[in-house]
């Protein structure tokens, strides 16, 4: 039976029972048998999935939406057991089935996407022995095997398939990998394919393509997909049903768009406000917003001295700005007060030497002639996908990496010719926040130490004095003072980054250089870390230069964006320019492939 | 990899926007009961409990473990064995009568006596403190030199590390008891041979183990983010290493020096027994085994006793080496 011919017998019993529902799952309880005794980590899940249909599991990391489909395949880690409840697929009862049955079941009926394609791919062997793997388990590999894993990597969307197919891993790039997985995963024309956060680890142009593709793809063998997503915006956008859930719980199902609409559970609420690519505009701190109350309120306020002018002016900015938004104008929000160039950076230019063959190395320009200027008091951002360099220039203007030409100058002083004293001094003054809430806090040191470092390197105050500086500053992040003698390993990522500005700010610096500092974290905590940022912004007048690759982040925080790509300067605007009127094409493109961002509007 | 074939640099087709899917079943809007998923605080800080650090946990994991718990105990027992011989044994080693030769036990001697009409069970207690002496000083040694060089060529790389490296691999290669042995025959050693002789020589061939897992533990961890951004802070490079990179990275050198522990005490004895190690005016179980020799056929429990001394002491550091592995094993470490 060919694939085709095969295809079309599944989508003839896929008609005839379609109003059968393809997987069910009710009442399902996982228990994970730990050190400290059992988990529950998924208790009374229930979701259908019907013949052909998409749905989406939306939760944060830990809600048990990977849990839950791992069972339906049969793939829970050994600590791990089906405690209760049942798993239909196909009208069979699967949650207790033989380990025969499940492996017949694997491949040809459900499918698998991984999310890492990064490590889902065994590096020794070639792409094409990997598909062929898969069809001759199925037995599906026939006489003209090679032709056939050719046929399912094109349909995968990879061109040359042929040629491709006697390639290794390490060739192919991160969406490549990820087209091949999906190859791998629909080779054998499952009626089911899981696709665990297919597209988590890669930039958000090629998981727009990836997800485009793998929708027409599933719609044409009429494969029914459970999607498992962190985020709402792009569930709501790729699935038909959407599963929200929360601490092993299901709370919320039902019609994606009715869901994102009107969201009824208090979670799902959250989830809905806080989702970034769904937020529309701004961030406002709390001062901000009582203002404009206040003057609201008001109508006018009266004029005594010089700390209420300036409130006044503030008040009138915002209301202002407010308007501005109301009316759909394109004023951009600029603090009052501000304004003048903290950190400029002139025609930067980096180029590494990539060692090549024989002693020869070959130039890289990571970064190519970028010039950025970031006025006090306000965020730029810089926006790229992966290899664009816009680490490379964060790195540079922490004078952590010598730029190859151009220049960085800080308050009018020249960054890169920085020795000695002054380096130190320029310390102080800007301080980074890194991306992995996991790695960026000394495992070995408690938050107290932690915090107190920079304090004691640049020999502020005595232990007493510092001592009182770290509450305070604990304060700042609205961490609790029993949190100084925990170590990192017992906090939660969004409460390391916490620590992590709060360490930043012990020196109170005039800049602070965010490289994807809130790219690790689920939604609401990244929603938290934003805000305290912004409320920190305004209390302290800080300047923010905010690396990221997620320009529904960008469009929360950021007053200005320079986008980058490939090392080179794309485009530079105020946020609302570059939102409201892109002027390239790459700009064009990122924007819209925010996932979900044309869902609300 | 050609620029070309990649799918991510084809001419884009224009986006039309995405509007969702809307389903043509009726799908039902399941809202789940508040009181069954109630709402937490997002993030919220646990206050419970009390603060445990890597080593606390570590600590925590290890009095639990039978190895740990069986290894320690008896390490206990070797090093009080080794300061306060005469608690143990109340017989003098080095009064020899030769009537007493190769007699078997009698009260007050419960191990009998080897050809020079010595005790051997207080011989055995005695000879604790010479190899254990040499175990744990070659031990500190070695950490000293080998994690010196190991954390400067991993942690500054370049030709410093080349240079390093190298003169590692160069020592690595030898055997540790064949360089010993050679090492030992020099005049220099051979005519003054005490426990610091043996030490010295032990160190000089022991170090680049060390040195190898420093290296490697320092290299993993001085691009760590915590490293960057305390240098972004102000600190130095060197204090950098001195205050971050080396705490984080002793747990695998703690490991392999436990480990080494017992393998340079069996060094010693192999030194003692082909009479190129101790001299045999010191009391050990290497020079102990080698003068029960000649008359291992007639009387072989002479030679059992020191042997099985030395394989508890050497397996009980090897077990707890192993213990502390499981304690800190670096995957484990994060959560």
């Amino acid at each position: 039976m060919s694939l085709n011919e095969r295809n079309t017998s599944m989508n003839a019993a896929a008609s005839r029972d379609a109003d059968a529902p393809l997987l069910e799952i009710k009442n399902l309880a996982i228990t994970f048998d730990t050190q400290g005794g059992p988990v529950n980590a998924v208790r009374n899940a229930h979701l259908t999935v019907m013949p052909g249909e998409t749905v989406a599991i939306v939760g944060e990391s830990g809600s048990g939406k990977s849990t839950t489909a791992l069972a339906a395949i049969g793939l829970l880690p050994s600590n791990g057991r089906v405690s209760g409840g049942q798993i239909i697929f196909d009208g069979e009862d699967i949650t207790h089935a033989s380990e025969k049955r499940i492996i017949e079941l694997r491949g040809n009926s459900i499918g698998m996407v991984p999310q890492d394609p990064m490590s889902n791919l065994n590096p020794v062997w070639k792409i094409g022995f990997q598909v062929k793997e898969t069809l001759k388990a199925n037995g599906l590999a026939g006489s003209n095997a090679n032709e056939r894993v050719a046929e399912v990597l094109s349909e995968a969307g990879l061109p040359d398939a042929a040629v491709r197919a006697k390639q290794f891993p390490h060739e192919f790039s991160g969406g490549m990998r990820q087209r091949a997985l999906i190859a791998i995963g629909l080779a054998c024309r499952p009626r089911l394919l899981i696709a665990d956060e297919p597209t988590s680890a890669l930039d958000v142009t090629v998981q727009g393509q990836i997800l485009d593709h793998l929708d027409r793809m599933t719609t044409e063998l009429n494969t029914a997909v459970l999607l498992i997503t962190h985020d709402l915006g792009l569930a709501a956008e790729r699935a038909e049903k959407l599963v929200v859930m929360y601490k092993g719980q299901v709370v919320e199902s039902g019609p994606a768009l009715e869901i994102l609409r009107n969201p009824q559970h208090p979670y799902t609420q959250r989830l809905v406000n806080s989702a970034p690519s769904l937020a529309s505009k701004r961030l406002q701190s709390g001062k901000a917003k009582e203002a404009l109350a206040a003057a609201a309120a008001a109508g006018t306020v009266e004029v005594t001295d010089q700390a209420d002018v300036l409130k006044v002016e503030k008040v009138e900015q915002a209301a202002h700005a407010e308007k501005a938004a109301h009316t759909g104008g394109i004023k951009s929000h600029t603090p009052a007060g501000r304004g003048d160039t903290i950190l400029e950076i002139k025609n930067l230019t980096k180029v590494f030497k990539l060692r090549g063959a024989l002693g020869k190395s070959t130039d890289f320009k990571a970064v190519d002639d970028v010039s950025i200027n970031v006025k006090r008091g306000t965020t730029m951002a810089i926006v790229g996908e992966s290899g664009s360099g816009k680490s490379t220039v964060a790195q540079m203007a922490l004078s952590l990496l010598a730029p190859t030409e151009g220049s960085i100058s800080f308050d009018g002083v020249d960054v890169t010719s920085l020795k000695g004293k002054a380096l130190f001094n320029f310390r102080r003054r800007v301080q980074p926040i890194f991306q992995d809430p996991y790695g960026s806090l000394d495992p070995m040191f408690n938050i107290y130490r932690t915090i107190e470092e920079p304090l004691k390197i640049h020999k502020i105050g005595d232990a007493k004095s510092r001592e009182k500086k770290v509450r305070e500053l604990l304060d700042q992040v609205s961490m609790p003072a029993s949190t100084m003698q925990r170590f990192p390993n017992e906090l939660s990522g969004g409460q390391r980054q916490r620590i992590a500005i709060a360490r930043a700010l012990a020196l109170n610096p005039d800049v602070i250089i965010c490289d994807e500092a809130v790219s690790a974290l689920d939604v609401l905590v990244q929603a938290q870390v934003l805000n305290l940022l912004n409320e920190l912004q305004e209390e302290l007048g800080l300047t923010y230069l905010f690396i990221t690759h997620d320009l529904a982040v960008v469009r929360q925080i950021a007053d200005d964006v320079s986008v980058m790509q490939k090392g080179r300067l794309v485009e530079q605007a105020t946020t609302d320019e570059v939102f409201n009127n892109p002027q390239q094409r790459y700009t064009q493109d990122l924007l819209s492939a925010i996932p979900g961002a044309s869902l609300l509007v | 990899m050609s620029e070309k074939l990649t799918p991510e640099n084809e001419p884009r087709i224009p986006v039309t926007p995405r509007l969702g899917k809307k389903s043509t079943r009726v799908i039902e809007h399941f809202v789940a009961p508040l009181e069954e998923t109630p709402l937490a605080a997002v993030d919220s800080v646990s206050e419970g409990g009390a603060p445990l650090s890597l080593w606390a946990e570590a600590w925590r994991n290890l009095r639990k473990q039978p190895l740990f718990i069986i290894s320690a105990l008896l390490i206990l027992l070797v090093i009080v064995v080794a300061i306060a011989p005469q608690w143990f044994s109340s017989v003098d080693p080095t009064s020899c009568p030769l009537a007493d030769s190769a007699e078997g036990p009698r009260a007050g001697h419960p191990l009998g006596f080897n050809l020079q009409g010595c005790d051997v069970y207080a011989r055995m207690i005695h000879g604790t403190r010479a190899s254990l002496m040499v175990g744990i000083f070659t031990t500190i040694g070695v950490l000293i030199i080998g994690g010196t060089m190991g954390a400067l060529a991993g942690y500054y790389g370049g030709w410093l590390d080349a240079i390093l490296a190298r003169l590692g691999d160069i020592f690595f290669a030898l055997p540790l008891i064949l360089g010993a042995i050679v090492m030992m025959q020099l005049p220099a050693f051979r005519d003054n041979r005490s426990i610091w002789t043996v030490v010295l020589v032990l160190v000089i061939f022991g170090w680049p183990q060390i040195a190898r897992i420093t290296r490697g533990a320092v290299i993993e961890n001085r691009n760590a983010d915590y490293v960057t951004a305390s240098k972004a802070l102000g600190l130095s490079r060197f204090s950098a290493l001195v205050k971050h990179v080396i705490p984080n990275s002793l747990a695998p050198i703690i490991v392999v020096a436990s480990i080494s522990l017992g393998t340079f005490i069996v060094a010693e004895a192999t030194l003692s027994f082909l009479g190129l190690g101790l001299p045999p005016s010191i009391m050990s179980w290497g020079n102990d085994i080698s003068s029960a020799q000649p008359q291992v056929r007639n009387n072989p429990s002479v030679l059992l006793w020191p042997a099985v001394a030395l394989s508890i002491a050497v397996l009980s550091f090897i077990m707890l080496g192993d213990a502390l592995r499981d304690a800190l094993d670096p995957k484990a470490r994060k959560r």
